[in-house]
């Protein structure tokens, strides 16, 4: 799957390794049984290591253990599946993580903008997506009422400005 | 009322420019018909039995005389000439063509309107009290929240995929207008020991397959942490509803699962974060800013017009029975709030022409400081009339059609659009409030029966609210023909309580006969003073249930 990451097209150096598949070497991303199982071993290898969260698996599970992480994938098994926007969102300000948060699964052009307010910033796109489209669907709103993720200044941000420049 | 900044207006804006997109790409089969749905019940509109259907957000029932005239020209231009008023204060267009309907919301941008989030699993329109700003009891305008609340929800990334729909309602008066017990959450304003604005949430409650009466989670929510409040809500529903079953997955059933105590317990931790975050906190400025646009009306010092109002009662005895009936008190004396009945004998419930609209419009402007409510009752109201106009709004809605007087009482029916409209329904529900409200007909003898909440729906998702009615009636399909089941004690008020099914269910032609039986039982127990659901409470159900099946 094509990977989108900041706006572009970037080359996906993680291997996903089953649970019972030998470690191989460099970039790996495992399930979260195994790296509950294995959390030693995977934790002592020299090389950037990514998790894959169903979109039942809260990354509470994680704690203080997403600092061992470059990448976490929030799985999308089903477009109308929600429950990852929450998790990116517990991932980002809950527990800090400043990795990759990559959606994977079943994700709609229309909802690239929503998760990527809420904190998710690499995303595997469909065979034949341009990168004009997810630009343009990144760019359909740009004035957004409530915090979330992002840095974006929200209404209320641009509301107290605004009292502020008329206040000068 | 509220009037959009260019922040609103960019939103709503840039939502029809994208939709336009995305009808553009289904019309040019770029997008499937199941690609493309989630996108338009996104913005409200449905793929009926007959057309497509697109509803229009009415946020807490608040519009101009500007925005009602938007919405007749609409029906008018795109649609058949009428439009449907519903039960969560919104209106719906039952023919437009999905190629015009980028131009209708272009239309509606233009008065500050839009259809975002009137569908799909997401939070609705915020619902409020359509006496707002007028009724005696209130201890604020609620609109100020809804409108803060219809902010925050408007486009939330984290909750525009939840498991199921969200409904929130958000009153400020002891007096319950707004059935706020069987919402996903509903929230009553009050003033605590310090005076000072305390939000109580009820979580949990709704109607459809499995109503559930809300229960009280967060109690005495301050102000400016409601929105941290609703959002850690949200999130323990987003995280823990139920996914795999979308008729268990409305946030009542995890509030039953795992009960009040833990769901109180689970918000109070998330709230406590967000909290602490800060980002959610609501600044002063902004309340104070939303707060001008619901500043009273500039009402002119007034007295009550009692001996002119008997002196016109006397000239009409058909002004004096809607005076009695379709007018109540309002905060300020010598005004007067006006709920202008939709439910004529033998209408169809909510529906309004154009013409009809466009006369409510010019008599709101000229007559009710240009405002109009849609109550989730299906009528429209002119909440700040001078009682000295009393009788001209009388005598202009007549000629239109519009003066039935029937507010509260058993013509004043609340009926979902049902299979003459819905692919959801398994029965009509108009040819039943039609067939009910011209047995009632005679306007001495419902003045009679009194106070009689009838709702129903055209099957179990209950939008027209059965489970709630004192007289509730559910339409059901049996091997093809439809049958209507009655359930009895139900109320949405601040007392609200939960029909109770009768027995078997009724064919369409017995209803009216099955009605009028118990009619007739309530009127043969009553004790003095009672409404129905008062000696409903008393006696119960059995009384009712024998003289039903007796003949049976």
């Amino acid at each position: 799957m094509p990977l989108i990451k900041h706006n572009a097209f970037v080359e996906n150096t993680f291997a996903h390794v089953a649970d019972d598949e030998a470690l191989p070497d460099g970039p790996i991303v495992v399930s979260l049984k195994r790296w509950q199982a294995e959390r030693e071993t995977l934790a002592a290898r020299n090389a950037p290591l990514g998790v894959r969260l169903s979109s039942d698996q809260s990354p509470e599970a994680l704690g203080a253990d997403v600092s061992h992480f470059a990448l976490i994938e929030l799985e999308f098994p089903k477009f109308r599946d929600g429950r990852g926007y929450s998790w990116a969102r517990i991932l980002r300000q809950r527990l800090g993580f400043t990795g990759e948060v990559r959606a994977v699964g079943d994700v709609l052009r229309d909802q690239w903008l929503f998760m990527s307010r809420c904190g998710v910033d690499a995303f595997e796109v469909r065979p034949g997506t341009r990168l004009e489209d997810f630009r343009a669907a990144l760019a359909e709103q740009t004035v957004f009422y409530q915090p979330a993720s992002d840095r974006i200044r929200n209404v209320l941000d641009l509301r107290q400005s605004r009292t502020r420049a008329a206040a000068e | 009322m509220y009037r959009y900044d260019e922040f609103d207006q960019k939103i709503v804006d840039e939502r029809v420019t994208q939709f336009r997109g995305q009808v553009a790409r289904r019309l040019s089969g770029e997008l499937t018909e199941d690609e493309f749905k989630p996108l338009r019940l996104m913005n409200g509109l449905y793929l009926q039995l007959h057309a497509y259907m697109l509803r229009v957000a009415i946020p807490y029932g608040t519009l101009s005389s500007r925005q009602l005239r938007m919405l007749a020209h609409i029906a008018r231009k795109y649609d058949k000439d009428y439009a449907h008023f519903t039960t969560r204060q919104n209106l719906q267009y039952n023919w437009p063509k999905l190629a015009d309907v980028p131009d209708i919301l272009a239309d509606l941008a233009t008065v500050e309107m839009h259809a975002i989030q009137t569908s799909g699993n997401c939070i609705r329109n915020v619902t409020s009290d359509h006496f707002a700003g007028a009724a005696a009891d209130e201890v604020d305008d609620p609109r100020i929240w809804s409108e803060i609340i219809r902010q925050w929800s408007t486009f939330h990334p984290e909750f525009s995929y939840l498991p199921r729909k969200f409904k929130i309602a958000v009153p400020a008066a002891p007096k319950d207008r707004a059935a706020i017990k069987v919402h996903d959450i509903g929230i009553i304003i009050r003033r605590d020991a310090s005076n000072a604005l305390a939000f109580d949430v009820y979580v949990g409650g709704g109607q459809g397959r499995t109503p559930y009466v809300g229960h009280l989670i967060g109690e005495g929510i301050a102000a400016g942490d409601l929105l941290a409040y609703l959002e850690a809500t949200m999130r323990v529903y987003n995280q823990h509803g139920r996914r795999d079953n979308i008729y268990k997955a409305r946030i009542k059933i995890l509030v039953h699962q795992i009960g009040a105590e833990e769901m109180r317990r689970q918000v109070a931790a998330e709230f406590a974060e967000i909290k602490t975050q800060g980002a959610l906190a609501l600044p002063q400025a902004e309340i104070n800013r939303i707060k001008t646009y619901f500043a009273d009306p500039p009402f002119d010092v007034l007295h009550d017009e009692t001996a002119l109002l008997a002196a016109q009662k006397k000239q009409s005895k058909a002004f004096a029975a809607w005076h009695d009936i379709n007018v109540a008190q309002h905060k300020a004396s010598g005004y007067a709030i006006v709920t202008i009945s939709l439910k004529p004998i033998g209408g169809i419930p909510g529906d309004a022409s154009a013409d009809q609209m466009d006369l409510v419009a010019n008599l709101a402007e000229r007559l009710s400081f240009d405002e109009i409510r849609v109550s989730h009752e299906q009528n429209l109201v002119l909440a700040h009339v001078r009682q000295r106009d009393l009788f001209d709004l009388w005598q202009q809605l007549d000629k239109a059609g519009l003066a039935t007087a029937n507010y509260g009482l058993i013509t004043d029916i609340i009926a979902c659009p049902g299979l003459d409209y819905c692919d959801l329904a398994n029965a009509r529900s108009i040819n039943i409030a039609q067939a009910v409200s011209k047995r009632f007909a005679d306007l001495d003898r419902q003045r009679d029966i009194g106070e009689l909440k009838m709702k129903i729906s055209g099957c179990i998702n209950a939008c027209g609210h059965h489970h709630v009615g004192n007289i509730g009636i559910l339409g059901v399909d049996k091997k093809g023909v439809e049958y209507y089941q009655i359930t009895l004690g139900g109320s949405g008020d601040e007392t609200t309580s939960i029909g109770e099914i009768l027995g078997p269910a009724f064919g369409e032609a017995e209803v009216p006969d099955a009605i009028e039986k118990l009619v007739d039982t309530y009127l043969g127990l009553r004790q003095s003073g009672e409404r129905f659901l008062d000696t409903y409470r008393r006696v119960g159900i059995q009384p009712f249930r024998e003289k039903l099946y007796a003949a049976h």
